[in-house]
């Protein structure tokens, strides 16, 4: 059983011991701990249950590789499923739960899967599940998604308590990995002058080195790091920051660092992360390198760990996995483990080599110690149930039928070899190769991802380049399966994937079922593609499918090592972008004042504009017609701010608004509006809204709210890219101007109500006329436009004084019988009167003469932008759906959207139409439901009756009727 | 007579760092030829023209290197449409935009010794290499922002006037005590 | 994520700064022009496995459009230009054809 030692642990204080609970129950570790040395020590060694089969795990490894022990972490709003015990530091009061199993971790009902894995085999799923069709959506993917999965979600009702933040950072060197590579390589960067940012994912610097105990430049591992640390970080132009992760390498020399600054203090008033997005001149990658498992049957069982980790329980934090460990190896290096256990008093009953002999420095320290050493041999099979109770040892050269001893232990560790991390170096195209002698993939260095000026700019040192520092040491042999000819029975026990439950056998039945490619067989056998993607498993899936296929391993290939490096919290990817900064939300300067009448908003953009007003009591369509009815009765007034206010000003500009326009916008007067559209190239219409002249070489152009930076960037594209000699200035005003639209029979004795130095009568100021002067004291530029067909003034006033006139337009309108109204009655007026509405008539689809806007469309001009366009074949055509007026038989709201149906099917087997609605609301003025709608060959069948779709499948009678239903002689708004 | 209010309404914030509303302010764009630009400057303002990226402070204002055709004045609000009129006639008819801009603009003041730790969470910009008296147009958070540095510590950040509410708050939120970084020192 | 130079106000910022506007030197056909000739400028795009010349805009900085060589396949960048242009300048031409012997040229 795994236990704490009297002494030692480098990395723990035992004067600072810390409570923390595992499944309710109260364990005990010490301030320094992982959780996984604080769960070993106090003899967890149980941590989990399987993905898929829900057999029982331990910790294999000690740091970010590990691939069994996944817990829940915390409650409430702090809780958060599979996170490592590996990487999660030790805090007081803790709380930690297992997943995958019920209804208890010691006695799991899914383990039944575990006895019946001979059904289980890779792409059971796929072949199990395909028949019927329907039952996979109805009946087996409920019942998969169920038992299967990881942790538990976190309640979608309880809200993440922490923050986390971004920053942007920028370096010549950016050094991934504190080990003694990565150390080496900042103190090189930074002695050169540059700018260096150093990273380590770790609470600790030093990497194996400090473990091992090694020497580096004639001075202790421990000293030689703690003199280059205190060198950085007094150095200018150097930032050294643990516990931060590089998760991912992109283009340019950009790169991800995911910085847990607060994952270990809890509730501490700090963000929780910060995700570091780093530019680098150069990234070093020193990421070290991962030992592999070795793949025997029951190397799942807890007890079963990488032989290094255990050196890592020791050493780090005075944790032994059990109290005899035997070691199975393939390489010197693992006699090291030997050795370590052996220096604490921990027996080791024996080192199991698969090599002939173990003749190497190490083995001999080993024998000297006393320690028996097994050579030619391998495990045949683990035995025990929830923990390691023996291993059965068989030659490796066999098919393991013949067991040639059974040694007694409760834990064993074992090591098959080291692959470098190669992770960094391939996330942005860098290329591998393969190490015949180590057996891993290197970085290929003739290969790197090529930065913005061509050149490589990652570069990998120390393991993380394939130097393993074994020089001296006996070569390793290469052990995919032990033993060698391991029969199926065998096979089909020794897990490569533990997290994802994917065995030896599952791969060989990939490959004998026809899965050639790795990539192919990655996703059917689902090997590599857990959390841990694949850290342990990978070189060893690589080698059994290569086996299987009979081929080396470097024509197999690899699979895509994509970022992150580890799993990163959602919080640090959102970053400050949550709750009322989730994103900009447009606030007009008015915005206050209708929060304060709880309007009910309609987002437009990222503006929010008030959709209506509601009263006590009122629903919003009660609050609509209300206003809609004080509009056309009395008066309204409408917060415009929106609307994209673009100044044009140049001597070419009037020949520049001809081009961008339909219409002819040079010859409007100064003093006049003029309505205009906009189209693009393809002729579609893309913008509509009212220009004003306001000098002989200035025009101000409105665009609709949505559109303002739209077309401003669309006109300055024009400008700068085709027709750069032409002298035009455009500049954007939108938020320059507060806008108030004041509509209704009473609208100009509001205007003139709040004085001023402008004649508002009809005869000094016309339909499609503007003024400049004073509103009361306010600086004021007055539009008589209309799009409610009532008599209707726009006012443009400075940003900063727009909350101020309205407040007196509603003062002063009280005895007016005054009314705000939102997007809504602005939405059904301009129905109610024809009015088009970018977005609602048009999609992207539709040209101006489709919407009766063809007497907008100049017949003079020799081009304009989509003039081309409109000449095509099927733009001209007379088979184009039309806008119409659509008038319900039984007075009801159409739908939004409906179809009018046509009997047959079209090519695609869908059903043919003739048409949709557009634009669909009750009118109050009407007291009716009216819409607008494309149909075809609209306007030559006014009169017809036509069905369209409803929600219950039905259809609904409607007449072809003029699209203008009120007012069509323009009565109301010309007085 | 009826007072301009700025978007911010006089917010002011304390983490890290000093978040203040720098209030109404006045602002011009013009557009045009640098250089014909700046005989209007140096006529009505007295402010020479600034190099690329660049911001000149005088008496009357400062004008700040907006792109290669257009500069953007800031001075006290009041005094905005006056000197907007006068560079308009200064420059006559030559080919040349002068638009008053206050009203559709936020400015917001960043001071202190962490301002650039607190702005790079925010922004995409290399702080290492922002002198004082220079002028960078980027991204804050979600949106546009156009920040310049006054002094080692001092920092003003304009953005428009419907965003202004956005920039604070997420300005605020990454200034909150214990978000610490040191990348500036 | 690309790291891109704007010439117009010399910042070099990443690409969250700016707005690609698809591919560049493209020639205008109106009114007048052929069914074949208006299809070419408003659907016919090289795409190219290679070197490309695409418009950016520095649409969170000075506003301003700019040209970019750039290989779609390294990403590598050769250098970034004015729009005001209808073919790229023969230095950055030269540069290229340095770089990629077998570039068939603008």
């Amino acid at each position: 059983m795994s236990h704490r030692l009297g002494t030692g642990g480098r990395l723990i204080d035992r004067a600072r011991p810390m409570d923390f609970t595992f499944n309710g129950k109260t364990m005990r570790g010490y301030a320094g701990d992982t959780l996984a040395a604080a769960l070993l020590g106090a003899g967890q060694v149980l941590v989990g249950r399987s993905f898929k089969y829900h057999r029982p795990r331990g910790i294999m490894a000690s740091g970010a590789e590990e691939p069994n022990a996944l817990v829940g972490l915390g409650e409430g709003q702090r809780y958060e499923p599979n996170q490592r015990v590996t990487t999660t530091e030790l805090f007081p009061g803790l709380k930690a739960s297992s997943q995958n199993h019920w209804p208890s971790l010691e006695f799991d009902v899914g383990a039944i899967n575990a006895k019946l894995w001979r059904f289980f085999p890779a792409g059971f799923y796929y072949k199990t599940f395909i028949a019927p069709r329907p039952f996979w959506k109805h009946l087996y993917e409920p019942i998969i998604r169920r038992s299967a999965g990881l942790g538990r979600a976190p309640d979608a009702e309880t809200h993440d308590a922490d923050r986390y933040e971004q920053i942007y950072a920028f370096c010549d060197v950016l050094v991934a990995g504190g080990g003694i590579a990565g150390l080496k390589a900042a103190r090189e960067a930074a002695d050169a002058g540059k700018r260096v940012i150093l990273v380590e994912q770790t609470a600790h610097f030093g990497g194996r080195a400090v473990v091992d105990g090694l020497e580096v430049e004639g001075q202790g591992a421990e000293a030689w790091v703690a003199a280059q640390l205190a060198a950085l970080s007094s150095m200018p132009g150097v930032t050294v920051l643990s516990r931060t992760m590089v998760s991912g390498v992109y283009d340019h020399g950009y790169a991800l660092a995911y910085q847990r600054i607060a994952d270990h203090t809890p509730g501490a008033e700090k963000p929780r992360h910060r995700l570091w997005r780093i530019r680098a001149g150069q990234i070093v990658s020193a990421t070290g390198a991962i030992e592999r498992p070795l793949s025997f049957a029951g190397n799942d069982l807890p007890g079963v760990m990488l032989a290094s980790a255990v050196r890592d329980y020791v050493v780090n934090w005075a944790v032994s996995p059990g109290k005899s460990v035997a070691v199975v190896t393939n390489n010197d290096d693992a006699y090291r483990t030997a050795l370590a256990l052996h220096a604490v008093g921990i027996k080791v009953p024996a080192v199991i080599d698969a090599r002939r002999e173990a003749t190497g420095d190490l083995p001999a320290r080993v024998r000297a110690a006393g320690i028996r050493v097994i050579e030619d041999a391998a495990i045949r099979h683990v035995e025990g149930g929830k923990a390691v109770t023996g291993v059965a040892l068989c030659r490796f050269n066999s098919d393991g039928g013949a067991v040639i001893e059974t040694l007694s232990c409760d834990a064993l560790a074992m090591s098959g070899g080291w692959s470098p991390v190669v992770h960094l170096w391939s996330h942005c195209g860098g290329k591998l190769l393969w190490n015949e002698a180590g057996a891993f993939f290197r970085p290929d260095p003739a290969r790197p991802p090529l930065g913005a000026d061509g050149k490589g700019f990652v570069t990998c040192v120390g393991a993380a380049n394939g130097e393993l520092g074994n020089e001296g040491e006996a070569p390793m042999l290469p052990v995919w399966l032990m033993p060698a000819q391991a029969s199926y029975d065998l096979r089909a026990k020794a897990w490569l994937d533990p997290q994802n439950d994917v065995k030896v056998s599952d791969v060989q039945l990939a490959a004998q079922e026809g899965y050639a490619s790795v990539e192919h067989t990655k996703r059917y056998t689902t090997l590599g593609m857990a959390t841990d993607q694949g850290k342990l498993s990978n070189i060893n899936g690589l080698a059994i499918l290569s086996d299987a296929l009979g081929q080396p391993i470097p024509q197999t290939g690899t699979t895509t090592f994509r970022p992150p490096y580890t799993p990163i919290s959602l919080g640090a990817i959102a970053g400050e972008a949550r709750g009322g900064i989730f994103q900009p939300l447009r606030k007009t300067p008015i915005y206050d004042w209708h929060a304060a009448r709880g309007a009910h908003w309609e987002p437009v953009g990222y503006w929010r504009r008030p959709y209506c007003y509601p009263k006590a009591g009122e629903t919003h369509a009660q609050a609509v017609s209300r206003e809609i009815n004080q509009t056309r009765k009395a008066v309204g007034i409408l917060d415009a701010s929106t609307l994209g206010k673009l100044v044009v000003k140049g001597p070419d500009a009037g020949r520049f608004l001809d081009m961008l326009y339909t219409n002819v916008m040079s010859t409007l007067k100064v003093g006049k509006c003029r309505y205009g559209l906009m189209c693009n190239e393809n002729g579609f219409l893309s913008d509509d809204g009212v220009v004003a002249r306001l000098s002989e070489d200035t025009w101000l152009c409105h665009t609709t709210s949505g559109g303002a930076d739209r077309i401003h960037a669309w006109m300055e594209d024009w400008l700068q890219c085709e027709w750069w000699d032409w002298k035009v200035h455009v500049v954007n005003l939108t938020e320059q101007f507060a806008q108030i639209a004041v509509v209704g029979p009473k609208a100009r004795a509001l205007l003139e109500k709040l004085g001023g130095d402008m004649d508002l009568s009809a005869a000094a100021f016309p339909f499609m006329d503007w003024k400049e002067g004073h509103l009361g004291d306010i600086p004021a530029r007055i539009f008589r436009i209309s799009f409610s067909g009532e008599l209707s003034y726009e006012v443009a006033v400075p940003a900063g004084q727009g909350l101020a006139l309205w407040e007196r337009l509603m003062e002063a309108g009280a005895e007016f019988g005054v009314a705000p109204y939102g997007t809504e009655a602005l939405h059904v007026m301009r129905a109610e009167k024809g009015f088009i509405m970018i977005g609602d008539e048009t999609d992207g689809t539709v040209i101006p003469q489709d919407l009766g806007l063809g007497w907008a469309i100049s017949k003079k001009k020799a081009d304009f932008l989509g003039k081309r366009g409109m000449e095509r074949e099927a733009m001209v055509s007379a088979d184009r759906w039309q806008l119409v007026g659509l008038e319900t038989l039984d007075g009801s709201v159409l739908p939004d959207g409906a179809l009018a149906p046509l009997p047959g099917k079209n090519d695609n087997g869908q059903q043919e139409t003739q048409g949709r609605v557009t634009s669909t609301y009750f009118s109050p003025t009407l007291g009716k439901g009216i819409a607008m709608g494309l149909l075809h060959k609209g306007p030559a069948r006014m009169g017809e009756v036509v069905q369209f779709q409803n929600a219950s499948g039905g259809t609904v009678a409607a007449r072809v009727v003029d699209p203008c239903f009120y007012d069509k002689a323009g009565e109301k708004q010309n007085v | 007579m009826s007072e301009a209010v700025s978007a911010l309404a006089g917010a002011r914030g304390s983490g890290l760092v000093e978040l203040a509303d720098a209030g109404v302010t006045g602002m011009i764009t013009l557009r045009g030829d640098l250089p014909l630009l700046g005989g209007a400057l140096e006529s009505v303002l007295g402010l020479g023209l600034p190099g690329q990226r660049q911001v000149v402070t005088g008496q009357r204002g400062q004008v700040l290197w907006m792109s290669p055709d257009e500069l953007l004045i800031v001075l006290p609000y009041a005094e905005a449409p006056g000197v907007a009129a006068a560079l308009s006639a200064a420059l006559g008819d030559a080919f040349a935009t002068v638009a008053v801009v206050s009203d559709a603009r936020a400015l917001i003041t960043v001071t202190g010794a962490q301002a650039r730790d607190v702005l790079a969470k925010l922004m995409p910009v290399d702080f290492a290499d922002f002198p004082v008296a220079s002028v960078r147009r980027t991204r804050a958070a979600q949106v546009a922002a156009a920040l310049w540095r006054e002094s080692e510590t001092e920092w003003k950040l304009v953005c428009f006037r419907s965003v202004a509410s956005y920039v604070f708050e997420a300005l605020a939120t990454v200034a909150q005590p214990g978000g610490e970084v040191g990348l500036y020192r | 994520m690309l790291l891109l130079s704007c010439p117009c106000c010399g910042v070099t910022a990443e690409e969250t700064e700016f707005a690609n506007g698809g591919e560049a030197h493209l020639k205008r056909f109106g009114p007048g022009s052929t069914d074949a000739e208006y299809e070419a400028y408003m659907f016919a795009r090289k795409n190219p496995r290679g070197v490309h010349f695409e418009r950016w805009r520095h649409a969170y900085g000075c506003g301003k459009w700019f040209l970019m060589a750039r290989d779609t396949m390294t990403l590598e960048v050769y250098g970034t230009y004015k729009a005001q242009t209808t073919e790229p300048p023969a230095e950055l031409q030269a540069h290229i054809k340095a770089r990629r012997p077998e570039w068939e040229g603008f």
